[in-house]
């Protein structure tokens, strides 16, 4: 359980990096992950009352605030109608309905957990994520860059655009995190994104080229489905083995693009 | 540190250290209903309404809920209607889980939810290990007035 | 029958479902000190050195005791009938820690945070030895878990605790060898079981006091109040008479309470203080360090004639207690007492084999104690038996298994721990309950598999099981009426009600005998110094045995009742009777209510308080019985499983009260589903525990269990409190093996090896 010495709700994302970056402090965005670490700080700094609790509608994109929980995805007139309820359907399933109410975009986010489904899904559609301090990322380079100090997610912008878009998960109880997820978008190019591998989610770049310019067919998705299980890296954890994630995986880029045909 | 909540529907003043859980404070003031079943998020006994949401009290700071409102299921007057119909359904073991369950579904009620398998989604999260589920489905249908 | 088989309220049920201070953290004083425990964090050590001193120093702390402080008496925590069929081989602390999360050393003090602190400063230096954590392995070990001299069985049990073995056992009916050479088709399959975790939702607490007369006051979440009062003399030496042990409301047992955990703790933190203590478990140490299902291998060899005989049965097994040997050599046992007995047709059957320790989580009761491991190995292997023969395995189990009227050798060759009783099967409706469940999932149109579309197919699958009601000889429930001024009775059990609604059972036989409403009967459970004896909630004894004695005490007051009223009415005896009511004239107009007899008997006349005892000990212990039958859906992409029905027909006797049967039936079948798919443990190289919270431990939800129906058949146990069986265990039996034999049925694939995952499957179809 996680130790401190300091609850301070800043009122601005100012305010709140200054004490991130001059104190032991840690950011609080739900909490729920955060509390189960053992560590002890000096100071937690909970972002409630720090404006980021937003969703704007701004022309054909839709900002959504560090602070909106994942709640949100499915209650939310905007969000949930995003992309025909794409991350409604993929919120729906993440934990609980209780949990969904506390956990939060940044929280999710920022760490880059590999068991996340809602970062897997992030990827294959044109968002972006906005660092109060290092700038503005896609949310691929955001998962390739290592930070070099400490920074506040402020909030995300995802696009709208005409996409197809699938996700699929293995879990084996329904109520646990995915062994593997899978999401595909296709515009005019295909995006194709593995997580839970069990590391955090990646794009299949080789296979995405190898689809550019086709169109899609059975036999050529089971060729992409193959190369994907091929050319992202998985490894064992407590949930699956390496080969079981594979295969699966296999399976699941199958019926996503399937879906998307 | 201080903090003011509202606790069902009652103004407090309540003694908390910084890093104290919303759970263990309850408990300290006399909430008995709210328990910790596995402290990890997963289990939802906890569950409370924080602003009139679900929320899982052990994965909450106290200090968070300053100037909030709280109602576990003391404060809660369908909570009665929804205790007798799963006591009538025989739906009811060792009752640790049930506040947390019946505060969960009473806030679907309000939203009106009415098919039984996006209940049973919204209720995913209060585990229960006596009752098998089956009899909580049976008084939960009746309370929620589920279409068949 | 009036009250009993009316489906009534449990008589706590609104209190506990709106949240009533009924646990035991919510009773326990609010002075208590914080206990907590200082765990190993090696999987087998000897402590060298410890050194409590700066911890003490810390503000707020009272005391911390290791194993130079308490006695070193050797006990068996499982609580079972004494002398236990357990070895005693546990000890409040000790200088050996022998599983990752064995007691080291207990801290007292006056919040949770001097505590924690505390904890982290106590400095332990250990002698840390290889450990024994293949239980293939354990026999003969070069690591001896209890080489302690003090550890001792309390009678043969086949205990060896220089090989590692807890206990053993080997019976033999006619010649398996001889027999099987006549056989025409053998089968020889291995089966594992993993090491299930109850998960109730009530963490292991107690609290201590002592009360005005000095003597020592326990409240704590146990099934077995009576059996934690003598471990506990026992252990520290102390007088019984001192005890004093209180049951309040249990949020949940299912076996993993059936024992000590925490009270020996806190009762030494009061002994050494005098102040009142408590101790709440956290839920990884109720994964780490309390109990779990005993892990168990079976190797069968099951032999048939051409025409679908079964011949021979022979079960060979190998059972994994972790640390300690509790409830060692009787779930083992039941394995075999609580299957074979099913397939009472065979020429020859035979049942060995050893219980032994490994540096693990100690393993102890659990619902289906042992029956559930035996009978995924038996009930597997009897459909590969089937299908060699190239008969319908439901077809197959018609024409084996056990019919009323008839016996087995079994029941008297194995008791638990010692022998059983001959008895001939009063009640078994396993063949309409065959029957139904075949109608109830469509069977002759479903088996063996539907292909749905190219990627999933559907199967079903079944499996028969049977249980028992109490131990017979040995487990022993008694009750007490006391009749009140206004005609209402006070029912004292010293059986536990864990949440089942026992209580509320208990009641209902009462008032049928006495034909007053449920309403009337006060009940109260449990607390060694107000309510009579029992040995406390397990074994499906509570509605058999302790509603016997309900029964018998009841029937005693009825006849008071009479004996007063006719005294009253100036009659004989045998001139009047009691209605529920009034005592009258059975041939006359005089009468008296109950009411006014009981007011003038306690205030004017012939003043008396009217009180009846009984005490009851089965002379048999009549199995349950049912049928189960899965529907799965097989993903052959991902190897996923979906359950879609899952069908159960018991045969429970008549049921006391039909809803709280049937969700016992329920709620056993779930976790007998969860056990099946989805509760996998795991431990790292070095021996912890991983699989210690429910991130990682799942335990079924609400979507993962499909449509259950469950229905009960007509059924009369003639020694039964008004026809009934017991009904807690049996429902958690068959899911593991109709379940595998469903996903054999679906797709070729036959897991061995519980849990039965996506993974395991996927892996085994890509090698077909
Ligand atoms: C028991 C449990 C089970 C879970 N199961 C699943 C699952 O099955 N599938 C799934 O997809 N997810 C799952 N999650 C993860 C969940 O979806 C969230 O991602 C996670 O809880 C973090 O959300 P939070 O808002 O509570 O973050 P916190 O716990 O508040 O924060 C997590 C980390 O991010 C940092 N942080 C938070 N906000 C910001 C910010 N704005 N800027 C910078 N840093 C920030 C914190 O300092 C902390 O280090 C699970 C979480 C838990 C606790
Ligand atoms: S105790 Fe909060 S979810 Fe389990
Ligand atoms: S009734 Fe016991 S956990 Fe739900």
């Amino acid at each position: 359980m996680i130790k401190f010495k300091e609850y301070i709700k800043p009122k601005t994302i100012e305010d709140a990096y200054n004490l991130l970056t001059t104190k032991n402090a840690e950011i609080i965005g739900g909490g729920a992950f955060l509390r189960l670490s053992n560590r002890k700080i000096d100071v937690a700094i909970d972002l409630i009352d720090a404006n980021l609790n937003f969703i704007n509608e701004i022309n054909d994109s839709v900002e959504i605030g560090s602070m909106v929980t994942i709640s949100e995805f499915e209650e939310n007139p905007v969000l949930s109608k995003l992309y025909n309820g794409f991350l409604k359907n993929v919120s729906e399933t993440v934990l609980s309905f209780q949990m969904r109410n506390i956990i939060t975009v940044g929280g999710t986010l920022y760490p880059k957990y590999g068991f996340s489904d809602l970062i897997t899904a992030l990827l294959v559609l044109p968002t972006e994520v906005y660092l109060y301090k290092s700038g503005k990322f896609s949310v691929e380079d955001f998962l390739k860059t290592r930070l070099e100090h400490k920074d506040i997610l402020a909030k995300i912008v995802i696009k709208k655009e005409n996409l197809k878009t699938s996700f699929q998960y293995i879990r084996n109880s329904e109520y646990d995190f995915s062994i593997l997820n899978v999401a595909v978008s296709k515009g005019n190019e295909v995006k194709i994104a593995v997580g839970g591998r069990p590391a955090v989610a990646q794009l299949a770049y080789k296979t995405m080229q190898f689809l550019h310019g086709k169109d899609l067919n059975e036999e050529i998705i089971k060729e992409a489905a193959k190369m994907v299980s091929e050319e992202i890296p998985f490894a064992d954890d407590i949930k699956a083995s390496k080969e079981y994630r594979k295969k699966v995986c296999e399976a699941l880029v199958k019926r996503a693009l399937l879906e998307v045909m | 540190m201080k903090i003011n909540v509202t606790i069902n529907n009652e103004k407090k003043e309540l003694e908390i250290a910084p890093d104290d859980i919303l759970l263990d404070v309850l408990r300290r003031y006399g909430y008995h209903s709210v328990r910790r079943g596995c402290d990890t998020g997963m289990c939802g006994i906890c569950t409370v309404l924080l602003d009139g949401k679900p929320v899982p009290s052990c994965s909450i700071f106290a200090a968070r809920v300053d100037g909030h409102e709280i109602t576990t299921v003391e404060g809660l007057p369908e909570a009665k209607e929804l205790a007798k119909i799963l006591a009538e359904e025989g739906a009811d073991q060792c009752g640790f889980c049930s506040p947390g369950l019946i505060v969960n579904t009473v806030y679907l009620k309000k939203l009106k939810i009415k098919k039984i398998e996006e209940v049973k989604i919204k209720l995913i999260g209060n585990l229960c290990r006596c009752t098998g589920y089956v009899g909580q489905h049976r008084a939960i249908e009746k309370f929620l007035g589920v279409e068949k | 029958m009036k009250e009993v088989t009316r489906k009534i309220p449990k008589k706590d049920a609104l209190g506990l479902l709106l949240g009533k201070p009924v646990y035991t953290d919510d009773l326990a004083p609010k002075n208590s000190l914080i206990v907590k425990i200082l765990r190993s964090p090696h999987a087998f050590a000897k402590i060298k050195n410890i050194d409590t001193l700066e911890a003490t120093n810390i503000e707020g702390i009272e005391c911390i005791l290791t194993y130079k402080d308490v006695p070193r008496i050797p006990v068996t925590r499982a609580g079972q009938g004494y002398p236990e069929p357990s070895p005693h081989d546990w000890y409040i602390l000790d200088e050996y820690v022998r599983y990752v999360g064995d007691e080291v050393a207990i801290v007292a003090g006056k919040d949770e945070k001097c505590v924690d602190e505390a904890l982290k400063k106590i400095k332990v230096e250990y002698e840390v030895f290889e450990p024994v954590l293949d239980f293939e392995k354990a026999e003969g070990h070069s690591s001896v878990i209890h080489p302690e001299k003090e550890t001792h069985p309390m009678f043969e049990i086949g205990f060896d605790a220089q090989k590692n073995i807890a206990a053993s056992y080997e019976m033999e009916i006619g010649s398996v060898e001889e027999e099987l050479k006549k056989c025409d088709v053998v089968v020889s399959e291995r089966f594992y079981t993993q090491a299930q975790a109850h998960v109730a939702f009530e963490p292991h607490s107690a609290a201590s006091y002592i009360d005005m007369q000095g003597r020592l006051v326990i409240l704590t979440s146990t099934q077995v109040p009576f059996h934690v009062r003598r471990i506990i003399a026992e252990a520290f030496d102390i007088p019984i008479k001192n005890i004093r042990v209180i049951k309040p409301r249990i949020g949940g047992g299912f076996g993993g309470k059936q024992a000590v955990h925490g009270e020996p703790f806190v009762a030494a933190v009061t002994l050494k203080t005098g102040k009142p203590a408590k101790i709440v478990y956290t839920r990884q140490e109720v994964f780490e360090a309390t109990y779990s299902r005993h892990p168990m291998r079976y190797d069968i060899t099951l032999g048939a004639t051409k025409d679908g005989k079964l011949k021979v049965i022979d079960m060979q097994g190998l059972s994994d207690t972790g640390a300690y040997g509790e409830h060692a050599l009787t779930t083992f046992m039941v394995a075999g007492s609580k299957t074979l007995p099913m397939y009472n047709k065979v020429d020859a059957v035979r049942f060995k084999g050893k219980v032994v320790y490994t540096n693990k989580v100690p393993a102890g009761a659990y619902r289906g104690y042992g029956a559930i491991q035996g009978n995924f190995a038996l009930e597997s292997a009897i459909d590969l038996l089937a299908e060699k023969l190239g008969m319908d395995p439901a077809e197959f189990r018609r024409k084996n298994m056990i019919r009323e009227g008839e016996t087995s050798p079994i029941f008297k060759i194995m008791g638990e721990g010692r022998e059983g009783v001959d008895m001939v099967v009063r009640s078994c409706k396993l063949n309409e309950c065959l029957e139904e469940g075949m109608k109830l999932i469509n069977w002759k149109e479903k088996f063996p598999r539907k292909k749905i579309s190219e990627t999933k197919y559907r199967g079903v699958g079944l499996a028969i099981a049977m249980q028992g009601s109490g131990i017979a000889n040995i487990d022993m429930g008694a009750a007490v009426l006391k009749l009140n001024d206004d005609g209402s009775f006070n029912l004292l059990v010293g059986a536990t009600d864990l949440g089942t609604g026992s209580d509320t059972i208990l009641a209902q036989i009462a008032a049928e005998v006495l034909n007053v409403p449920t309403e009337d009967i006060i009940v109260y459970s449990s607390d060694t110094d107000l309510t009579p004896f029992d040995v406390g909630a397990y074994a499906s004894s509570t509605t058999y045995v302790s509603g016997n004695a309900v029964k018998r005490a009841a029937e005693k007051m009825k006849k008071l009742i009479i004996k007063e009223g006719a005294l009253k009415l100036g009659l004989d005896e045998s001139k009047v009777d009691f209605d529920g009511k009034y005592i009258y004239e059975i041939n006359g107009n005089k009468k008296v209510s109950l009411k006014e007899l009981a007011t003038v008997l306690l205030y004017t006349e012939n003043q008396k308080q009217l009180i009846s005892d009984a005490s009851y000990v089965g002379e048999e212990s009549p199995p349950p019985f049912m049928a189960g039958f899965a529907e799965v859906e097989v993903d052959i992409e991902t190897g996923k499983v979906k359950l879609i029905n899952y069908v159960a027909v018991v045969d429970c006797g008549v049921t006391i009260n039909p809803n709280l049967a049937r969700i016992q039936v329920e709620g056993g079948l779930v976790q007998g589903i969860g056990m099946t798919l989805f509760e996998d443990v795991k431990y790292s190289p070095n021996g912890k525990l991983l699989t210690n919270n429910l991130m990682h431990y799942k335990i079924p939800s609400r979507l993962d269990i499909g449509n259950i129906i469950v229905k009960f058949v007509e059924s009369y146990e003639p020694t039964g409190p008004f026809g009934a069986k017991s009904v807690a265990e049996i429902g958690i039996d068959t899911p593991p093996a109709a379940i595998a034999n469903a996903i054999y049925n679906a797709v070729g694939v036959r897991i061995k090896t519980l849990p039965i995952t996506p993974e395991k499957i996927l892996m085994n179809l890509n090698k077909k």
